[in-house]
């Protein structure tokens, strides 16, 4: 958000009274701000009713910038607190935001039974694989290798693949870009935005403060070389094949674009078919 | 305050014979619930099947989440969306939901929670009762807050709290606390549920002020903050750090002792409109027993028992345990040679009524491990060698 000029057409879209912003130069999170701007004017939803929840950790602060209705919750709990408001106000547009540590190690398993219910709510997930908040330890995302503080000599455990993940716990939309992907990325947030059901985008995002740093990878911008130049988009592609590597080629794309009844909706029919006029729907409050 | 009506539709009006646990439930209805979310634990459990078998019958939501953590913070959630929510537990799964306690206090987030204590700690005594989460309540999750814990001693008084606690935490804007415990959960009673006319809501607090005008965190007079209706273009900002009026973070010593003290001082400083005991055959009483919730219908008993050999015992039973009726205590000390507090657990309450005290009485324990309740025998015991030089 740097980059953020007075003829900004997002500009209006930020919380221009909150800058500067807490994130490191070179950091790839505002980045991802940009396009998720961009990607609110392109819905032409009613900005009004679109609400922003995060976590915590470095990404977690993205609601915070954000100027919409904003909640900043607790480490890994976004995904329930925004499944509560979604439930309880139908009519908004719910999107969490947060980091990979916070959505998938402590959140995992709201982010498994979310999906799997299919709350109509849109999960972006910065991927930096490192806590960054925290100093930089070892996340479920690290790759294979990967030098973090708490994994001195290299992590040891094998990361999550997320599409994969997503996708087999019942998520409609899925894709993954890197921080480089500026277009695809605002694309593809803008779909989800428009879709109803459980979406997920996985943004790859330098950490160079910690994660290029400690890796000796070089800055922000060696990073957006090294995604130019090992990222493959495979639009399509079976998520089972998108294991990541240290710093080994990266498959990008939109994976999963697949219709199927939001939890309101099942339980909307299910309550109806069974109660039938004795159904007392959802009374707006 | 502008007090407004139950809505018919959901008031279950009637005589009733059900538990403690199906009162609840009516009573979080009657209040206006129109959300709830929990995790099955035995012996809340039935409090959350009968509110997912009415809710679509009342223009409610029920979700069963995937752990304590998610019920505790989807609630929360939901109450932002507008929602009039609670959860409902017992203390494996009140441990879990402790962070979230603190971040509906810092948030200000209207909620009931709900904890039909078990015995303890860990997995303990599943299918039996206790009291012993009474200090949790009130301390459980870190850092300095203040919260409001009711405690009912029969299905009657569970369906009426619940309608107390919600309307505290509407008024107030802060998590509340029903205390329950196995035994009254599981106890059938005759339970009078009143004309929807007669149950009295406090609504909501919305801000009537323009987005241009709202500040999302600064106190009204009484020291509580409006909300805003959610979708409406006030683009408010909701966190668990330290936050200032605008609702933004700012991490600095002077922000959070002024909101800290707002937090607290919010609950500390109307201790005494928040206050409800029962009181009985308390004037001319020189030895004071203290008990709340289940508990307090045995030592209820032992008091009679004390009276039919002249001994000179009356009851107080706080019906708010938290903030606990210090005041009361300390009017009682004038009067009463010795407090005598009934409790199943290991001693919590009573370290309360000592401070209360103040050294002006003598103060007895008569605690319980929990899984039965007292004997009014063993507190008659108990009495009865405290008349010796009461
Ligand atoms: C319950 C709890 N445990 C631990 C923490 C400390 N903590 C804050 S952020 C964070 C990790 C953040 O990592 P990630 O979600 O990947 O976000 P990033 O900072 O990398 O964007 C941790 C462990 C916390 N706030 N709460
Ligand atoms: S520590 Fe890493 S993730 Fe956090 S702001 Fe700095 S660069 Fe970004
Ligand atoms: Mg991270």
């Amino acid at each position: 958000m740097g980059m953020t000029t007075a003829v900004n057409p997002v500009e209006p879209l930020l919380r221009s009274e909150r800058m500067p912003h807490l994130w490191c130069p070179g950091c790839g999170i505002g980045t991802t701000v940009n396009c998720f701007a961009r990607a609110l004017e392109r819905s032409k939803l009613p900005l009004d009713k679109v609400a922003v929840v995060s976590g915590i950790g470095c990404t977690g602060r993205v609601a915070g910038y954000i100027n919409l209705d904003s909640f900043h919750t607790t480490h890994g709990r976004a995904i329930p607190f925004a499944t509560g408001l979604k439930l309880a106000n139908p009519d908004l547009t719910v999107a969490v935001y947060s980091g990979d540590g916070d959505l998938i190690s402590i959140g995992g398993n709201h982010f498994i039974h979310a999906a799997r219910r299919n709350v109509d709510i849109k999960v972006i997930c910065v991927n930096n694989f490192i806590y960054g908040m925290t100093g930089g330890q070892v996340a479920p995302t690290t790759p294979l290798g990967a030098v973090a503080t708490t994994a001195p000599y290299g992590s040891f455990e094998r990361p999550f693949n997320l599409p994969f993940l997503a996708e087999s716990s019942g998520a409609v939309y899925v894709a993954r870009w890197t921080a480089y992907h500026v277009q695809h990325i605002a694309h593809s947030m803008t779909e989800a935005l428009r879709k109803k059901g459980f979406s997920f985008i996985e943004i790859l995002a330098p950490c160079p403060t910690l994660y290029q740093r400690r890796n000796k990878l070089g800055d922000g911008l060696d990073t957006m070389r090294y995604y130019k130049e090992r990222s493959v988009i495979k639009n399509g592609a079976s998520t089972r094949d998108l294991d990541l590597d240290f710093q080994g080629e990266i498959t990008v794309g939109k994976f999963v674009d697949v219709e199927r009844p939001t939890l309101q909706e099942t339980m909307d029919r299910l309550y109806r078919q069974r109660l039938e006029d004795r159904y007392f729907g959802w009374r707006q409050p | 305050m502008n007090l407004v009506h139950a809505d018919p539709k959901t008031v279950l009006t009637g005589a009733h014979f059900m538990d403690g646990n199906h009162a609840a439930c009516e009573g979080a209805i009657a209040a206006g619930a129109n959300f709830a979310a929990g995790y099955p634990i035995t012996p809340s459990t039935e409090i959350v099947e009968r509110f997912a078998a009415r809710a679509p019958l009342v223009g409610a939501t029920f979700l069963q989440m995937e752990d304590e953590l998610a019920s505790s913070i989807a609630i929360l959630g939901a109450a932002w969306g507008g929602a009039k929510s609670f959860t409902v537990t017992s203390g494996p799964g009140f441990s879990l939901m402790m962070e979230h306690i603190g971040f509906a206090a810092m948030t200000e987030t209207p909620s009931v929670f709900v904890d039909v204590q078990r015995g303890g700690p860990s997995t303990g005594l599943p299918t039996l009762p206790a009291q012993a989460d009474m200090m949790q309540a009130r301390w459980g999750s870190h850092g300095d807050y203040e919260i409001i814990a009711l405690s009912p001693s029969s299905p009657q008084e569970c369906f009426d709290v619940m309608i107390d606690a919600f309307n505290f935490a509407e008024r107030y804007r802060n998590p509340v606390f029903v205390m329950m415990d196995e035994s009254v959960g599981h106890m059938t009673e005759k339970v009078v549920i009143p004309s929807a006319d007669r149950v009295l809501l406090v609504p909501r607090r919305y801000t009537c002020l323009p987005p241009s005008e709202y500040l999302p965190f600064k106190p009204s007079p009484d020291g509580i903050p409006e909300m805003a209706r959610m979708g409406q273009g006030y683009h408010f900002h909701v966190t668990g750090l330290t936050h200032d009026a605008s609702g933004y973070p700012a991490i600095n010593a002077q922000t959070q002792q002024e909101l800290l003290s707002r937090l607290v001082g919010k609950i500390r400083n109307d201790a005494d409109k928040i206050a409800r005991a029962e009181e009985r055959q308390i004037e001319d009483a020189r030895i004071v027993l203290v008990a709340y919730g289940i508990t307090a219908r045995v030592a209820l008993r032992a008091v009679q028992l004390a009276r039919e050999e002249r001994i000179p015992a009356g009851l107080l039973r706080p019906i708010v345990v938290w903030p606990f009726p210090e005041k009361r205590i300390r009017e009682l000390a004038g009067q009463a040679k010795a407090f005598i507090v009934v409790e199943m657990n290991q001693g919590q309450i009573v370290h309360e009524v000592e401070r209360g005290v103040a050294g002006r009485a003598r103060t007895v324990l008569v605690p319980h491990a929990g899984g039965a309740v007292h004997r009014p025998e063993a507190i008659l015991e108990v009495i009865r060698e405290v008349a010796q030089w009461a």
